[in-house]
Parts: structure tokens; C-alpha cells; sequence
């Protein structure tokens, strides 16, 4: 059964954008030990031939005319519930470094 | 005329009708009801008292003018707080979101508005649906209104138990692996999952794209043909929605079931079960057997795996979705308040972008939303994403057959909707893996896509509800109808309410 480590935690953690205390990681790591472990009893299962399915519908190539539809979203109601806005833009730190 | 607030939507919208009473009067009476149990229950993280009046008087004026949108023309109605409602604050129980306020409308809230319905508000939730008990809401613990000390299930567990202690008319929820049915059956209301694609998700925060539904959650059978006949159908804005015709979901109800076949699926029974539930379900199963109904044993020998199929690809799905909560665009934010001239002085903890992407979710999202975020990126490393996350859609297909091959030989599906009656607030936070085990029954519809009902069934000793679940094919709302239309005639369990 998959034990995860506290620097398995600490990748995951990374590839999530999250951070955590130390306290959580020891937290986490037993908690997703649990059900990740839990989960592995799909390996009983033999899916050789078994296509893989991602959705249920059937649909395939739904399409669209993408055409701007006019007094929907003003750029007065995304400037209300952005951090920061200016002239028509999101404001962000930089990305390289000067 | 005294507690409108009992009302079904039927009742009311007769009374409307009839000019016995108006929607002013309705909404009123509602939000008398809201004010006098609301401490207790904490069913809404928003009121919408303003705008609910609003539209109430315009909804009396139009019927005034002979004219009427539909039978929920003037009906209050609860929405769960997921689902985009422009210019009201939506928040998906999360602190990501706390101060967001939607610049449109989903499409589901959209047609109930455009049929006249009344906001009453946005109910409690578990933090972007994530959750069996609505307790990892970032704002409140909702009580079950049957008794206090324990969960409304989840996660629509504020629509649920809205409906339950009548501190709305009917409300809308969503379904992802049991959402709308388990807090229906632990709160004794009508809960419908249709089939994935019957109703448009677009502007609801998505939490597993391919699993989640949407659907009502009401006093009555006749409620939820009532809400699904309006909020059905194809939608230009949700690519996965069907084509296929929406019928009348209203003339199913008090047809012949005579020859229909119930399959009674024996991996939905036994192992982890509560004996009080085992012997409601079974009294369920002698009543449609009274009524002449063919009831037969069936097997879906992997759903025993649905669980675990579920659980990654709900992982994976998440951690895709929930990396648009970035800090830039909109919700919490910790490039708010910083002189972003000045980010690389001396004390600021933010330097970068990625600063921003890391402290703004670290503080956003809650421990269950990390977890399966976190779960998520696990199942879908390299190297592990063809033992966890392939390995799932392959066994995924599996369930699906399972479904498409018993329902060659019976109409419907009867199982119990949860292993359990409503547990204790704090039971299962500690344990996310008992939590998961609490949706073992709902769960494995949804990698199907089929359409499932829970409707209350019986008591337990302590006057818990508890539902039972009808299971139909894809598209195959009417059968379900059918049968809970009859199943409800016969029985009162629908009418009790609880004490508050």
C-alpha cells in the first residue's frame, strides 16, 4: 500500500501552489496515505481491453461561432471584483526579475 | 393565512392561482420563518430579503395583468451557493470567494427568474461542494433541522435542510457523487440527480466537469417534475448538455407502473449497513410489491470499484478546475492592499506572481479543497497517472456497462441513498476516508451519468429520516416519476416535518 512521505507531501504541495506548516504535512500525509491507499484496490481489476472513457454523454465536436455577444460583462463589473485594475488590465508583480 | 411557508409549489401556486393569496404574502411569510429559526439551523449564507420582495411584487403585478410565466411564477425559491446569481454575492462556502459578486447569471438560476421565481437566498454548502456533510463550509456548520446535533448531509446541505424546516418553497442543488440525494435523505426531502447533460451547468463553479449535475431538491415529487420541466435542456453555453427532447416530466406522474421491473442490485446491500435503514428499504421494496411491481435481484459487479473511480477522477478534475482561484482576477487576494511598486521591499511577503499564486490559495481554500487538489496533481504525475488516474476511466467504462446491461432487463434501480441516517456534526472531520465511505451508495451513478431520485421512505427509531433511491437509465427521469409519484400516494413520510 502507497505510503506518501512528508517530501512527497512537500512536491505535491509544490505542484498545487499551496504552502504548508509543518504541522499539515504531517497532517496530510497521513490523511491521503489513508484513501490514496484505500483507492488501490483498483488494481485488482483487469482492464486490458478496456477502453478508457472520459466522459458519458457520446457528444463529440460540439461547436460553436464564437461571436462576442455585446452588454454582457463590462469591464466596470471585472474591475469590481479584481485585486487590482488599471486602464483595462489586470495588474500582476513581474514576472522576470529586472 | 397562517405559515405559507408550508407550502409546496403546487399548494402555492394554486393559492396564487385562485387569488387566495399573493407572492408579496408568500415571500413574507418565508422570511418570517428565515428570522425565526435561521440561528438554529444556519441554513443561508446569504438572505436576500431586498431583492426577494422586488421581484415578488412584480411577479403580483404581472398576475394582475393576467400575466403569469409559469406554475413558479412568484414561488421563493433557494439556491445553493454555488451557482452564479448576478450582482448577489457568491461564494461557494469558500473565503476564496468571499467577496464575490457574480457579473452574470448560470443558466439554471436564469430560467427560474425568467419563470417568475422569487431569490430567497443562497444557501450553505460544503466549500465548493466538497464534502458529505456541508461542514467544511468556510462560514458556518448547518444543523440537520430533524435534530440539531447532527449533519444535514451534504454537500447541498443548506438546500436540503432549508426545504426540510420550510425556510424556502423548494431549492436547487448539485450532484456530483450524492450532493442533492444523501442531505435529501438525511433531511426527508425530494432530491433529484437527472442525467448528466439534462441540465445546463454552465455558471455553476465547477467541481468534477464530468461528473457534476444539477437538480431540485423539494417537499414533493410533483415539486421536482415542476423545477426540472423549467430548468431542463440543451443550453449553447454548456457543450455538454443533450440534445435530446425534454419531455412533460409532469404527465409521468400517476401513470400505470403496474409493468414495470424493479432490480434490487445486491452490492447496495449488506457490508457497513444500519439495520434501521436495511429494514425501511426493504419495507419500500413490499410496498411497490403490493402494488403488483415485478421486483427482481441484479448485479453491477463493479460497482464495488465506483468508489475508488470516483474518488480519482473527482481528484483529478478538481485539481484542474481549482487552479483558476489564482489571486489575480477575482476572489481573495494578496495582491490586494500591496504597493505592488514597492513588492520587492524589505518585509513583503510577495515578490513574484507565483508569491501571489501560493499565499492567495493557501489562505483561500480550505483543508478538504487542499486535499483533493493535492490528490489530484498525485494522480496525475507521471509515473502515477496510468495506475490511478488511466486505471479509473478504464474501470469508469466498466461501471458504466455494468448500468447499460441490467437495465436491458428491469426499468429501475432500488437502493438505499446513504448506509447511514444523519451522523453527528463532527463525527467524520477527522477522518476524510469515512467521509468518502458515506457516499457509497450515491457515488457510483455519477461516473454513469444516469439519473437517480431519493425520496423519503421512513424513521428511524430516533425520527431520522431516511430515503430510499430509484435509479433510472440515461434520460429516464420519467420512469423515476413514475414510480415516486406512486410510492408517495401511498405513503405520508413526505408530509412529516420537523419540529423547530
Amino acid at each position: 500500500m502507497t505510503k506518501l512521505s512528508i517530501d512527497d507531501v512537500e512536491h505535491i504541495a509544490r505542484l498545487s501552489r499551496l504552502e504548508l506548516t509543518q504541522a499539515e504535512k504531517e497532517k496530510f500525509a497521513k490523511q491521503l496515505s489513508n484513501v490514496i491507499g484505500y483507492v488501490e484496490e483498483l488494481n485488482e481489476v483487469k482492464t486490458n481491453d478496456v477502453e478508457v472513457m472520459s466522459q458519458v454523454t457520446g457528444l463529440n465536436n460540439v461547436t460553436e461561432i464564437d461571436l462576442l455577444e455585446a452588454g454582457n460583462i463590462s469591464y466596470n463589473h471585472i474591475e469590481k471584483n479584481a485585486p487590482e485594475f488599471r486602464d483595462g488590465s489586470f495588474v500582476v508583480p513581474g514576472i522576470f526579475q529586472d | 393565512m397562517k405559515h405559507l411557508y408550508k407550502l409546496t409549489i403546487k399548494e402555492a401556486s394554486d393559492k396564487l392561482y385562485r387569488g387566495e393569496i399573493t407572492s408579496v404574502e408568500l415571500v413574507n411569510s418565508v422570511m418570517e420563518r428565515i428570522e425565526q429559526i435561521e440561528d438554529k439551523v444556519g441554513a443561508y449564507i446569504t438572505v436576500t430579503r431586498e431583492l426577494a420582495l422586488e421581484q415578488a411584487k412584480k411577479s403580483d403585478e404581472r398576475r394582475k395583468k393576467g400575466r403569469v410565466l409559469s406554475p413558479i411564477d412568484g414561488i421563493p425559491i433557494a439556491v445553493k451557493d454555488l451557482f452564479n446569481t448576478k450582482g448577489v454575492r457568491t461564494t461557494a462556502a469558500s473565503k476564496i470567494l468571499d467577496d464575490f459578486v457574480p457579473q452574470y447569471e448560470s443558466t439554471a438560476t436564469k430560467k427560474l427568474w425568467d419563470a417568475g421565481a422569487v431569490l430567497v437566498g443562497k444557501t450553505n454548502l460544503d466549500q465548493f461542494a466538497m464534502g458529505s456533510s456541508t461542514e467544511t463550509s468556510a462560514f458556518k456548520t448547518t444543523k440537520n433541522p430533524w435534530d440539531l446535533s447532527r449533519v444535514p448531509g451534504g454537500s447541498s446541505g443548506g438546500s436540503a435542510a432549508a426545504v426540510a424546516a420550510d425556510m424556502c418553497i423548494a431549492a436547487l442543488g448539485t450532484d456530483t457523487g450524492g450532493s442533492i440525494r444523501q442531505p435529501a435523505s438525511l433531511c426527508g426531502i425530494v432530491g433529484l440527480k437527472p442525467t448528466y447533460g439534462r441540465v445546463s451547468r454552465y455558471g455553476v463553479n465547477a467541481m468534477a466537469s464530468s461528473l457534476d449535475t444539477i437538480g431540485p431538491m423539494t417537499k414533493t415529487v410533483e415539486d421536482a417534475a415542476i423545477l426540472l420541466n423549467i430548468i431542463a435542456g440543451q443550453d449553447k453555453y454548456d457543450s455538454t448538455t443533450l440534445a435530446t427532447k425534454v419531455p412533460n416530466y409532469l404527465s409521468s406522474l400517476g401513470q400505470d407502473i403496474k409493468d414495470l421491473t424493479i432490480g434490487i442490485p445486491k452490492e447496495f446491500y449488506g457490508k457497513g449497513m444500519d439495520s434501521e435503514v436495511d429494514m425501511i428499504v426493504k419495507n419500500a421494496i413490499n410496498i411497490f410489491k403490493e402494488r403488483g411491481i415485478k421486483v427482481v435481484e441484479v448485479s453491477l459487479p463493479s460497482v464495488k470499484y465506483a468508489l475508488d473511480v470516483y474518488y480519482i477522477i473527482v481528484w483529478a478534475e478538481v485539481a484542474s478546475n481549482m487552479a483558476r482561484y489564482d489571486g489575480i482576477r477575482y476572489g481573495h487576494s494578496k495582491i490586494k492592499n500591496q504597493k505592488l511598486v514597492s513588492s520587492k521591499s524589505e518585509g513583503s511577503k510577495i515578490k513574484n506572481l507565483e508569491d501571489v499564486y501560493i499565499t492567495s490559495r493557501t489562505e483561500g481554500l480550505g483543508d478538504e479543497v487542499k486535499r483533493r487538489v493535492m490528490l489530484g496533481n498525485y494522480v496525475l504525475s507521471s509515473g502515477y497517472y496510468d495506475a490511478y488516474y488511466k486505471k479509473a476511466q478504464q474501470v469508469r467504462n466498466l461501471v458504466k456497462q455494468d448500468f447499460e446491461k441490467v437495465f436491458k432487463n428491469v426499468d429501475i434501480l432500488l437502493t438505499p441513498v446513504s448506509p447511514t441516517a444523519a451522523f453527528k456534526i463532527a463525527e467524520k472531520t477527522d477522518n476524510p476516508l469515512q467521509m468518502y465511505l458515506s457516499d457509497i451508495h450515491t457515488v457510483p451513478i455519477n461516473p454513469a451519468g444516469v439519473p437517480a431520485m431519493s425520496i423519503p421512505a421512513g424513521f428511524t427509531k430516533n425520527n431520522l429520516p431516511v430515503g430510499i433511491q430509484l435509479i433510472a437509465p440515461q434520460c429516464g427521469e420519467e420512469t423515476i416519476f413514475k414510480l415516486a409519484s406512486a410510492f408517495e400516494k401511498v405513503t405520508d413520510f413526505h408530509k412529516q416535518r420537523p419540529n423547530l
